[in-house]
């Protein structure tokens, strides 16, 4: 059997599902071994999204421009998207500040001085939302972050090409 | 006296046959569907209903199928009659009860993962068990307070579906009626008193049946941590009992 290409991305997110990612420890060296070929990720050294994956997860909500530009990029390169995490299926705790407009949040963090969205970092967008607010998503993954075991299923499914049902293994805020 | 000539009201009550599921069942012709369902051991998922209180029929969840009636109605709330037909599961019952939990989801700010009552909540078991695992709306992410003011309780308007289990059992068991709705339709709110703080309220009187009955994290003890609020609300079908029983007497 053929390898698939799998990219992971991380948006507005903790790091944690990539933390749940690398503890499926040995299990991680079988799917690169056996089902998967790590194309682009926060954990290797690639800079450039590849014009065409298998696979992608995604971690995080869509908060700024970049996060925004970059989803509608590896939707438009990617076969079949996965929302993993409850950031990037209800956007979780980064849409704590959704109740709240920009300046307000920026007034709140500048405490007192001139308001200023810095130069070097991307614009807020007004809310932070789920993935699928901006682009088709093909599995949804909930869990804050899902288990180790519960990616693993996930990954195993879709290298042999099923579309995995995760509802009796996670749920949201699990 | 009923016309049969007996003394107390249960003896009047008729025994009815009627078609669950498929299933020929009876009961009796003041329960509700729920109520038979139950006794046969068919589930119906429910949200604001709770046993102890009265039946409210706000969530919806509970809807079933009943022949010859064009529009889905509440189990908890309809009377069983001779030769009903109801369904309880099909595949229209499910789309409706998925949309409304997700419409539950975008009326509120549900962080789970942030929750004090995280993995024991029964809106986020019922999301699990309907297969829930995004939701298709925009949320609306509304303005809600927080009303920390009572000295051993907090109310977290973010995570409150307002099922009105809190006004029903601070009613109907306690009787103090300190909670209410205020408002109607999205911008309904849950108040105490006539929507003074909740430490102010002069009626309270802090025994925590709400905060017991309450199916989110909507009300908790004040102190807990993410996930670490679990709740009894089975001892208020108990007390409510015991109340019945008293008043009978």
């Amino acid at each position: 059997m053929s390898k698939k290409t799998l990219a992971t991305v991380w948006l507005d997110g903790c790091s944690g599902c990539h933390m749940s990612l690398l503890d499926m420890d040995e299990r991680l060296i079988e799917l690169l071994s056996n089902s998967f070929d790590l194309v682009y990720s926060p954990l290797v050294d690639v800079k450039i999204f590849p014009a065409h994956v298998d696979v992608t997860l995604i971690e995080g909500a869509i908060s700024n421009e970049e996060d925004l530009h970059k989803i509608k990029l590896v939707r438009e390169r990617t076969h079949t998207l996965v929302s993993l995490g409850d950031c990037a299926v209800t956007a979780n705790v980064p849409s704590m500040r959704n109740s709240f407009t920009v300046n307000e949040l920026l007034e709140r963090v500048s405490a007192g001085n001139p308001l200023r969205q810095p130069a070097d970092v991307p614009l807020l967008c007004a809310q932070a939302v789920p993935v699928h607010r901006h682009v088709s998503v093909d599995v949804y993954v909930p869990g804050c972050p899902p288990s180790a075991d519960t990616i693993h299923f996930v990954l195993s499914e879709l290298a042999s090409g099923r579309s995995p049902d995760v509802s009796e293994l996670t749920r949201f805020g699990a | 006296m009923c016309a049969r000539g007996r003394r107390s009201a249960e003896a009047c009550m008729r025994v009815v046959t009627l078609t669950i599921n498929g299933h020929d069942v009876s009961g009796r012709d003041d329960e509700t569907v729920l109520d038979v369902s139950r006794a046969h051991e068919i589930e119906i998922p429910t949200l604001c209903q709770l046993d102890g209180i009265s039946a409210w029929g706000g969530c919806r969840l509970c809807l079933v199928e009943i022949e010859g009636k064009p529009k889905l109605q509440p189990a908890c709330t309809t009377v069983v009659s001779e030769d009903m037909v109801i369904l309880t599961e099909s595949a229209k019952l499910k789309s409706y009860r998925k949309m409304i939990i997700e419409m539950l989801f975008t009326e509120g700010n549900h962080i789970c993962s942030v929750c004090v009552s995280n993995g024991n909540c029964e809106l986020q078991h019922m999301a699990q068990s309907l297969g829930v695992d995004h939701v298709r709306l925009p949320y609306l992410y509304p303005k809600r307070e927080v009303d920390a003011t009572h000295e051993r309780f907090v109310f977290d308007g973010n995570r409150c579906i307002l099922c009105t289990r809190c006004v029903r059992v601070c009613d109907e068991v306690e009787g103090a009626h300190t909670w209410d709705i205020q408002g109607r339709g999205i911008n309904s709110k849950l108040i105490t008193d006539l929507g003074t703080p909740w430490g102010e309220s002069t009626s309270c009187t802090s025994c925590g049946k709400c905060v017991e009955a309450c199916p989110t994290g909507a009300l908790f003890e004040k102190g807990k941590g993410a996930g670490e609020m679990t709740k009894e609300p089975q001892f208020l079908s108990y007390l409510a009992e015991m109340k019945k029983a008293k008043e009978s007497e």
